[in-house]
C-alpha cells in the first residue's frame, strides 16, 4: 500500500488503515495523514471558509469534499418556505454559498438526500472501508462501522482539510472491545454501546482508537455497527471502528458513490485484507460477555450514568472522588431520588432519531413495539428520521403509519432535538427518554431532562408513560 | 498568525467539577455565530447567568476575585462532549489563556492548541494541590512557563509537565499549521499519485 513508513511487526486494523494514509511522518511520530472523505455542516463549517476566503486558498479535493446542513433545519414541513430563525438561516445560507463557491458535493436541506451527515455519508457510498473519514463534528466516530477511520474535529482543522486534504496526527493508542456470545431478546447495539460506556467510563478510551469486535458485533447489522462507533466518542476514544466482511460489502455495493464493475472487485479484494493481525498487540483489552448486558438507560447527565432498567436510581455516595459531587449535581438536575426504582420515573416526552438511532432499522424495531399502541396521555412523541431517504422508505413500509396511530408526530430529516439548535427543543424541567447520545444538562433544552437509551426502550418508554423494561411489553400481545 | 504562548501568570479559578462539557462551556444555542469571536460573554452560560439573564452570584467566574481568571483548574476529562471549537474560543474571548486538569477530551485538547490556549495535564495530586490554591483566592496567581513546561504554584511549588514537542513549538512560535502543511505540497501530491495507482476506487 501507499505511505512512507509502516509499523513493523503485526499490526491492528487501526494501523494499517493510518500507515496506508501517511504522507508524512516526522522523527517525534508526529504524521501528516492523507485524508480521503470529508463531510461538513453548516455549524463548524463557516469559519473555516472564511479562513480559506481571507488567505485567498481553495479548497485541495472538492471532490473528495461532501456538504450538508442538519443541526439547524426545522423538521415541519413547512421549512420548504425557508428557515425563520435568523441565525440558522444564516448559517445555512452560508453553507449554501460556500457550496456553491468552492465547489464541493452539496446536499441543499430541501434535497430528498438531505439528513443527518453521519447517515447521509453512508446512505450515499461516500463512506468506504479502508478509507479516513473527518468532519468537524465528534459523531464522525459512527463510520467507523465499515472499518474506515473516522473521527470528529475542530474547525481550524476543517479549514486545514480544506486547504490541504490532509490532517497533523499522532497516532493513538489501541483499544480492543470485544463482545462475545449472543445478545438476549430485547438487548440492542444501543444497549451494548452504553454498557460499554458505563464499564469503561466517558474518559475510558481517551487516547485510543477502539475496535470493537466478538461474536455480538459480527451479529449486528450495519446499522447495529453504525449505532455502536457512533458512541465511541462518549467513551472518550477518538475513533472506534469494526473491521469489514460481507455485511459490510453487501451494504456498501450499489450505493452511488460505491466503485463498480472491476473498480469494485479490486476494492473488495483490499477491504478483505482490512483485520487486525491476529498477534497485534493491544494497548487495552475490555471483554464483555454479550449475555450480561440488559436493555440500559441513563440516569444522570454524564453518557457512564449507565444503569440496567431494573436497577434503582443511584445515590451519590455510591460513587468516590470527583464523581461524588457530579452525581449530585446530576439528580439534582435530574429531578432523581436516590433509591427510585428506574421503572417508576415518569417521562413527558418521547424522541425517536439522531445519528445513533435514526436509521431505517431504527424506525423498524421502534415501530414494532408501537404497533397497535399509543402514547400514553400527556406524552409528546416525535420521530424524526436520519435522512430524506430513510423517511422515504419508512413510508413505503408503512411505518409513518404506525407512528401517527401512536400518536407521534412524523417529521423530516435532521438532528432535530438530539441538540435542540433547531425549534425542537424540551421545556426546563421535561424528561425525555430519548435514543440520540448525550444527556448533558441543557443539551435538549435549557433545563431539559434526558434518558438515553435504544428505540424499543423509547417506544415502550413513550406507551407506558415512564421508564419501562421493553421486555415486559414485547412479552404482552397488543 | 496565531498568539504565542511563552510564559502566563495569572489568577487562576477553581472549578471541581469532573467530566465538564463542551455543552457547559458554550451551550448550542451559541453555535449560531458564523464568527470566531464575541463568545466570552456566553462562556458557562448556563451556570454562569440565572435564567432571567442576572448573573449567578455563586459561579466561581462571577465572583469578584475572579473575574480577571486566565487560568481554570478543573477536575478530570475536561472538554468531553462535541468537537466545537467555540469551546476554546469562548474560553480565549473571555480571557483563559490555559486549563489545568487531570485529563482532557481528545478533539477539545487538540482545538486548544489552534487558539493559543495551552491545556496542561498534571497528576491528581498536583491538581488538588493547584486547584487548594486556586481556590485560595488572593493567593490564586500560577505561573505556566511552557519554555521549561512547568506549572509555579503560588507558593513556589514547580510541578513539570509533558507536552508533545511539535505542539510546544507552534505555541511557543506562534505558528500556524495550514502554512506549515502547504509547504509540503509536493509530498502530498505525490501521495496522491500513488494512491490513485493502488486504491483507485477511492
Ligand atoms: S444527530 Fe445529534 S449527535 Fe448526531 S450529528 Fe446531529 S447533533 Fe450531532
Amino acid at each position: 500500500m501507499t505511505g512512507t513508513t509502516h509499523t513493523t511487526g503485526p499490526r491492528t486494523l487501526y494501523d494499517k488503515i493510518f500507515d496506508a494514509h501517511v504522507v508524512e511522518r516526522q522523527p517525534d511520530g508526529t504524521c501528516l495523514l492523507y485524508i480521503d472523505r470529508h463531510l461538513v455542516h453548516e455549524v463548524t463549517s463557516p469559519q473555516a471558509f472564511e479562513g480559506l476566503r481571507m488567505a485567498g486558498r481553495k479548497v485541495h479535493s472538492p471532490e473528495r469534499t461532501i456538504a450538508v446542513p442538519d443541526h439547524n433545519v426545522p423538521t415541519t414541513p413547512d421549512r420548504v418556505n425557508g428557515i425563520e430563525n435568523p441565525e440558522g438561516r444564516l448559517q445555512v445560507a452560508e453553507l449554501d454559498k460556500n457550496a456553491r463557491d468552492f465547489g464541493v458535493n452539496y446536499y441543499p436541506m430541501n434535497d430528498i438526500r438531505q439528513g443527518i451527515v453521519h447517515i447521509v455519508g453512508p446512505e450515499q457510498g461516500w463512506t468506504l472501508p479502508g478509507m479516513t473519514v473527518v468532519c468537524g463534528d465528534s459523531h464522525t466516530a459512527t463510520h467507523g462501522a465499515f472499518g474506515a477511520l473516522a473521527h470528529g474535529i475542530g474547525t481550524s482543522e476543517v479549514e486545514h482539510v480544506l486547504a490541504t486534504q490532509t490532517l497533523i496526527q499522532k497516532k493513538s493508542r489501541n483499544m480492543k472491545v470485544e463482545i462475545t456470545g449472543k445478545l438476549r431478546p430485547g438487548v440492542t447495539a444501543k444497549d451494548i454501546t452504553l454498557s460499554i460506556i458505563g464499564h469503561t467510563g466517558t474518559a475510558g478510551g481517551t487516547g485510543y482508537v477502539i475496535e470493537y469486535c466478538g461474536e455480538a458485533i459480527r451479529d449486528l447489522s450495519m446499522e447495529g455497527r453504525m449505532t455502536v462507533c457512533n458512541m465511541a466518542i462518549e467513551g472518550g476514544a477518538r475513533a472506534g471502528l469494526i473491521a469489514p466482511d460481507d455485511t459490510t460489502f453487501t451494504y456498501v455495493k450499489g450505493r452511488p458513490h460505491a466503485p463498480k464493475g472491476a473498480a469494485w472487485e479490486a476494492a473488495v479484494a483490499w477491504w478483505r485484507t482490512l483485520k487486525s493481525d491476529d498477534d497485534a498487540r493491544w494497548d487495552k483489552v475490555v471483554t464483555i460477555r454479550a449475555e450480561d448486558i440488559a436493555p440500559v438507560v441513563t440516569w444522570g447527565t454524564s453518557p457512564e450514568d449507565v444503569l440496567p432498567i431494573t436497577a434503582a436510581v443511584p445515590a451519590p455516595e455510591d460513587f468516590t472522588g470527583g464523581k461524588v459531587g457530579a452525581a449530585r449535581r446530576s439528580l439534582d438536575y435530574m429531578g432523581l431520588t436516590p433509591g427510585t426504582p428506574l421503572s417508576d420515573i415518569a417521562i413527558d416526552a418521547v424522541f425517536i432519531g439522531s445519528c445513533t438511532n435514526g436509521r431505517i432499522e431504527d424506525l423498524r424495531a421502534a415501530a414494532e413495539i408501537l404497533r397497535g399502541r399509543h402514547l400514553a396521555a400527556g406524552v409528546r412523541g416525535m420521530v424524526v428520521p436520519g435522512s430524506g431517504l430513510v423517511r422515504l422508505q419508512a413510508e413505503e413500509e408503512g411505518l409513518d403509519k404506525i407512528f401517527t396511530d401512536a400518536g407521534f408526530e412524523w417529521r423530516l430529516a435532521g438532528c432535530s432535538m438530539c441538540l435542540g439548535m433547531n425549534p425542537d427543543q424540551l421545556a426546563p424541567g421535561e424528561r425525555c427518554a430519548a435514543t440520540s447520545n448525550r444527556n448533558f444538562e441543557g443539551r435538549m433544552g435549557r433545563g431539559g431532562r434526558t434518558h438515553l437509551m435504544s428505540p424499543i426502550m423509547a417506544a415502550a418508554a413513550g406507551v407506558a408513560g415512564h421508564l419501562v423494561d421493553v421486555r415486559e411489553m414485547m412479552a404482552q400481545p397488543v | 498568525m496565531m498568539e504565542k504562548f511563552t510564559t502566563l501568570t495569572g489568577i487562576a479559578a477553581p472549578m471541581p467539577l469532573v467530566n465538564i462539557d463542551t455543552d457547559m462551556i458554550i451551550p448550542k444555542q451559541f453555535l449560531k455565530t458564523i464568527h470566531r469571536s464575541g463568545l466570552g460573554k456566553n462562556l458557562f452560560d448556563e451556570m454562569r447567568y440565572n435564567p432571567d439573564g442576572s448573573e449567578n452570584p455563586d459561579f466561581v467566574l462571577n465572583k469578584p476575585a475572579y473575574r480577571d481568571a486566565q487560568i481554570i483548574v478543573a477536575g478530570d476529562n475536561f472538554g468531553c462532549g462535541s468537537s466545537r471549537e467555540h469551546a476554546p474560543w469562548a474560553l480565549k474571548d473571555f480571557g483563559i489563556r490555559a486549563v489545568i486538569s487531570t485529563s482532557f477530551a481528545d478533539i477539545f485538547y487538540n482545538n486548544c492548541f489552534q487558539n493559543g490556549i495551552l491545556p496542561v495535564a498534571l497528576p491528581q495530586d498536583a491538581v488538588d494541590a493547584l486547584m487548594r490554591d486556586a481556590e485560595n483566592g488572593a493567593n490564586a496567581r500560577l505561573t505556566i512557563d511552557l519554555e521549561n513546561q512547568v506549572v509555579i504554584g503560588a507558593d513556589g511549588t514547580e510541578y513539570p509537565f509533558q507536552i508533545d514537542p511539535h505542539r510546544r513549538h507552534n505555541l511557543l512560535n506562534g505558528l500556524d499549521d495550514i502554512g506549515l502543511t502547504l509547504e509540503k505540497a509536493a509530498s502530498i501530491s505525490s501521495y496522491e499519485q500513488q494512491a490513485a495507482q493502488s486504491r483507485p476506487w477511492v
